[in-house]
C-alpha cells in the first residue's frame, strides 16, 4: 500500500479548551489534489496550519513520508517545510511591498538566484495570473480577487512540491473562480506538486479533486474519491453536499448538479407511460484550449457553450448541467432519438456561429503566440429509460460521442 | 479511584470535597484557619511572579534569537534601512531635546552656582550631566517613544494580519528578518544619537549660560574639557548600548507576541502592545541605568 505523503493520526487540537481537532485520523497521498470540505470553524485551516508547522498538535501525530514529525531534526524538518507553500485565506500579502516584491520576495530570501533570474521568474507568475498591469502596485490598491492572485502567485514562484491553498477561489468573480481552479490543475501536471485545498466551490473543486476529506464535527466525516462521497449515501454528507450546491452553476448559468437531479426526478415523476425521452452529452475539451490560449479563453468558451445550450434547449422544455469540467448534459423530454438528433444538428449549427467563431476569435487576436491547435465539439445524442440514472446516461452519452463542430488550426472551422 | 482521591485530603476533612484546581476548593479544605482572605493575595502574588519570570524567560531566549542571527548572511541591507529609520529619522528630535536640555541646565545651574560662588564650574556640571545620565538617558526614553512604539505596532500588525505567519511559511525565519535588524540597528544607532545628544546638549548649556547669562566662553569650554574623561564617555556608551538592546527588544517582543494578550484581541492588542512596549521601556531605562551606573562607579 502507498505510503501517504502526510498522516494524520489521532491528532487532536485544542483552543482554549474548545476542541477543534478530535481524534483526526486522515492521510495525503503524493500527486494528488486532496480537497477537504466542511463548515465554517470545523477546524479546516487549523489542520492545513498543522501540515506547515505554523500549529502544533495537543495530541497525536503527524507523519510526513512515514515520519513522525516531531521525531525529526530541525534540519530535516526545516527541510521538508520549505517543499511546501501555503497560500493564506487572507491573502497575508505584505502590504508594505509591490505587487512585484511580493511575488519576488520568497526567491529574493531564499535563494542566490541573480536579480535578473528573480525578476524574470516572478514577471512569469504574474503574467501567468494576469496581473501585469497590477506590478508595481501595493495591494491595498488591487481587489479582493487580485490581492487572491498575487499570494497564489506568490505561493508558486518557489516550485514547490506541496501547496496548501485555504480557499483560494473566495472572493473571486465565476470566470477567475474557474480560471483559478483550471490553474491549478494544469501547475500541478506541469509541476507535478500535492494540493491541499480548502474550497466550497462545489462542484467545480470536485472536477479537479482526487480525494474529498469531509470534516464534520471535529472529526473526519468522509475521506475518498468523491464519486464514494456520493454514492456513501450518509445524511450528514449529502446534506452538507447539497447546501454547499447551489441552484445554479455560476459559469455557465446553467442548472446545479442538485438541481439538475431535482429536475430529472419532477421528470420521471410525471412520467406518462410510452412517453420518449432522449439525452445528449456535449464535451469540448478544455485543457487543449488552456494549454494553447490559457485559462481565461478556455473559461469563455466553456461559458459560451452553456449559455448557448441554455438558449437553445430551454425553449423547447430541455434542461441542462455541467458533469464534469468540460461535459453537458441535456435531456429533452418528450423527444424521441431522431428529434433530438435533429435538435443537436440545428445547435451545431449554432456553435458554429457562436462558439466555434468566439474560438477563432480568441486564437487570431493570439495568433502571435504560435495557437495552432485543433478543437472538436461533440456530442453523444441517446434515447433515455426512466430506469437510466443520470451516471448511466452520461455513460451512453460519453460511448456515442461525435464531433459536431470542429475549429482546424490550418484550415479554420467547419461543420461536419 | 475513589481512594485515590480520598488520600489526597488532609487529616481531619476526608468529609470535604476533594482538591480541585481553583479557588473554591482549597477555601472549603482549610475553612477554620482563617487563611481563605490570606491564600488568594499570595496566590495572586505568585502567579504574578510566576507570569514575571516566565515572560522575562521569554525576553532572554528571543534577545538571544534575534542576537545571534544579526549575523546571519542578507542582514546588511535590512539592518540599513532599520539604522536610517531607527537612526538618522530620530536625529532631528533628538537634537531639539537636547538643545533644550543643555539650555535649561545651563539657566539652572548657573542660579545654584551663583549661590556658591562657582559660575567657573558650569561647564563641568554640564557636561558631566549630559555625558554620564542625561545623554544616555533621554535618547532612548526619546527613541523608545518614536520608534520603538513604531517597531512595536508595525510588527504587531503583521502578526495580526498573518504576515508573520507567512514568513515563516516561505521558509524565512521571522526573527531574522523582523527582529534582528532592528537589534542591530538600535545597538548601532543609540550610541551615535547619545553623542549627538551629547554634543548639542553643551552647546545648549553656552548658549544659556555664556552668550546669555554672561559666563567666560573660554572658562565654560576649558571645565568641560578638563572635567570629562574616558571613563565618563565609555560609561555613557555603554549604558546607551545596553538601553538599545533593551528598548528594541521589548518593543519587539511586546509586538510579535501581542495575538497573545489577555487585554485585547486585534487593533486593541496592537494598542495595548504599542503602550506597554514604550511604557516598559521607559521603566527598564531608568532600572538598568541605577544597575550600570552602581557597576560603573
Amino acid at each position: 500500500m502507498e505510503t501517504p505523503l502526510i498522516e494524520f493520526r489521532n491528532v487532536t487540537k485544542r483552543f482554549n479548551g474548545k476542541t477543534v481537532l478530535d481524534n483526526i485520523n486522515l492521510s495525503i497521498y503524493e500527486n494528488q489534489v486532496t480537497t477537504i470540505i466542511g463548515k465554517s470553524g470545523t477546524g479546516k485551516s487549523v489542520l492545513l496550519k498543522h501540515i506547515i508547522g505554523l500549529l502544533k498538535p495537543d495530541e497525536g501525530t503527524i507523519l510526513f513520508q512515514g515520519k513522525p514529525v516531531n521525531k525529526m531534526k530541525k534540519a530535516e524538518w526545516e527541510a521538508h517545510r520549505r517543499k511546501v507553500a501555503y497560500l493564506f485565506q487572507n491573502n497575508a500579502l505584505l502590504d508594505s511591498m509591490t505587487v512585484l516584491d511580493n511575488v519576488a520576495f520568497p526567491l529574493r530570501q531564499t535563494t542566490n538566484l541573480s536579480k535578473a533570474e528573480i525578476e524574470k521568474r516572478s514577471m512569469k507568475r504574474i503574467d501567468d495570473l494576469e496581473l501585469a498591469e497590477a506590478v508595481g502596485k501595493f495591494p491595498s490598491e488591487l481587489s479582493g480577487g487580485m490581492q487572491k492572485r498575487v499570494a497564489l502567485a506568490r505561493a508558486l514562484v518557489t516550485d514547490p512540491r506541496i501547496v496548501l491553498f485555504d480557499e483560494p477561489t473566495t472572493g473571486q468573480d465565476p470566470i477567475r473562480k474557474n480560471m483559478i481552479l483550471s490553474m491549478i490543475i494544469h501547475y500541478r501536471k506541469k509541476y507535478g506538486f500535492t494540493a491541499v485545498m480548502i474550497s466550497h466551490d462545489i462542484p467545480d473543486v470536485f472536477f479537479i479533486s482526487d480525494r474529498v476529506i469531509i470534516l464534520w464535527e471535529g472529526g473526519v466525516g468522509f475521506e475518498g474519491p468523491y464519486e464514494e462521497a456520493l454514492k456513501q449515501n450518509v445524511p450528514m454528507i449529502d446534506e452538507f453536499l447539497r447546501s454547499l450546491d447551489g441552484f445554479q452553476d455560476q459559469l455557465t448559468g446553467l442548472l446545479s448538479r442538485e438541481a439538475f437531479k431535482m429536475h430529472y426526478s419532477a421528470m420521471l415523476g410525471a412520467a406518462v407511460t410510452e412517453t420518449k425521452y432522449s439525452a445528449a452529452l456535449f464535451g469540448v475539451r478544455l485543457n487543449i484550449l488552456y494549454e494553447a490560449l490559457g485559462a481565461q479563453a478556455a473559461v469563455a468558451v466553456l461559458k459560451a457553450l452553456g449559455e448557448y445550450a441554455n438558449r437553445y434547449f430551454n425553449s423547447i422544455g430541455g434542461f441542462s448541467a455541467r458533469h464534469s469540467r468540460d461535459e453537458i448534459l441535456t435531456i429533452f423530454p418528450h423527444k424521441n432519438l431522431a428529434e433530438a438528433r435533429k435538435l443537436v444538428e440545428g445547435f451545431s449549427h449554432e456553435l458554429e456561429n457562436g462558439v466555434v467563431d468566439h474560438i477563432r476569435n480568441i486564437a487570431w487576436k493570439n495568433s502571435d503566440a504560435a495557437t495552432c491547435f485543433d478543437i472538436d465539439i461533440r456530442a453523444g445524442v441517446i434515447e433515455i429509460s426512466p430506469e437510466d440514472s443520470i451516471e448511466e446516461i452520461i455513460q451512453k452519452g460519453r460511448a456515442e460521442q461525435e464531433i459536431i463542430s470542429t475549429h482546424r488550426c490550418d484550415l479554420g472551422g467547419k461543420v461536419q | 479511584m475513589k481512594e485515590q482521591d480520598e488520600k489526597k485530603l488532609p487529616l481531619g476533612h476526608e468529609n470535604e470535597a476533594p482538591y480541585e484546581k481553583g479557588g473554591p476548593a482549597r477555601t472549603a479544605v482549610f475553612p477554620s484557619r482563617g487563611r481563605s482572605n490570606i491564600s488568594p493575595f499570595f496566590a495572586f502574588i505568585g502567579g504574578w511572579a510566576i507570569r514575571m519570570i516566565g515572560n522575562f524567560g521569554a525576553i532572554a531566549v528571543f534577545f538571544f534569537l534575534a542576537f545571534i542571527n544579526i549575523f546571519r548572511s542578507k542582514q546588511i541591507r535590512e539592518i540599513t534601512n532599520q539604522v536610517y529609520y531607527i537612526g538618522a529619522k530620530s536625529s532631528l528630535i533628538v537634537i531639539l531635546v537636547a538643545l533644550f536640555t543643555g539650555m535649561v541646565l545651563g539657566l539652572q545651574l548657573f542660579y545654584t552656582l551663583v549661590k556658591f560662588g562657582s559660575v567657573g564650574a558650569l561647564g563641568s556640571a554640564i557636561s558631566l550631566s549630559l555625558v554620564r545620565e542625561l545623554g544616555p538617558v533621554l535618547t532612548a526614553i526619546m527613541i523608545a517613544a518614536r520608534a520603538g512604539s513604531a517597531m512595536a505596532a508595525e510588527i504587531g500588525i503583521l502578526r495580526n494580519s498573518e504576515q508573520i505567519d507567512a514568513l515563516y511559511t516561505m521558509g524565512i525565519d521571522p526573527v531574522r528578518y523582523l527582529i534582528s535588524p532592528r537589534i542591530a540597528a538600535s545597538i548601532i544607532s543609540f550610541p551615535l544619537l547619545t553623542a549627538f545628544f551629547d554634543l548639542v546638549g553643551i552647546i545648549g548649556g553656552y548658549l544659556t549660560g555664556v552668550v546669555l547669562l554672561g559666563t567666560n566662553a573660554g572658562t565654560y569650554f576649558y571645565r568641560v574639557q578638563s572635567s570629562l574623561g574616558m571613563v565618563d564617555i565609555r560609561g555613557g556608551f555603554i549604558k546607551s548600548l545596553v538601553f538599545g538592546a533593551i528598548v528594541s527588544c521589548i518593543c519587539c517582543f511586546q509586538g510579535y507576541f501581542c495575538h497573545m494578550r489577555n487585554d485585547g484581541f486585534g487593533a486593541r492588542s496592537v494598542g495595548m502592545a504599542t503602550v506597554s512596549a514604550v511604557v516598559i521601556s521607559c521603566v527598564l531605562i531608568l532600572v538598568s541605568d541605577y544597575v550600570v551606573t552602581s557597576f560603573l562607579m
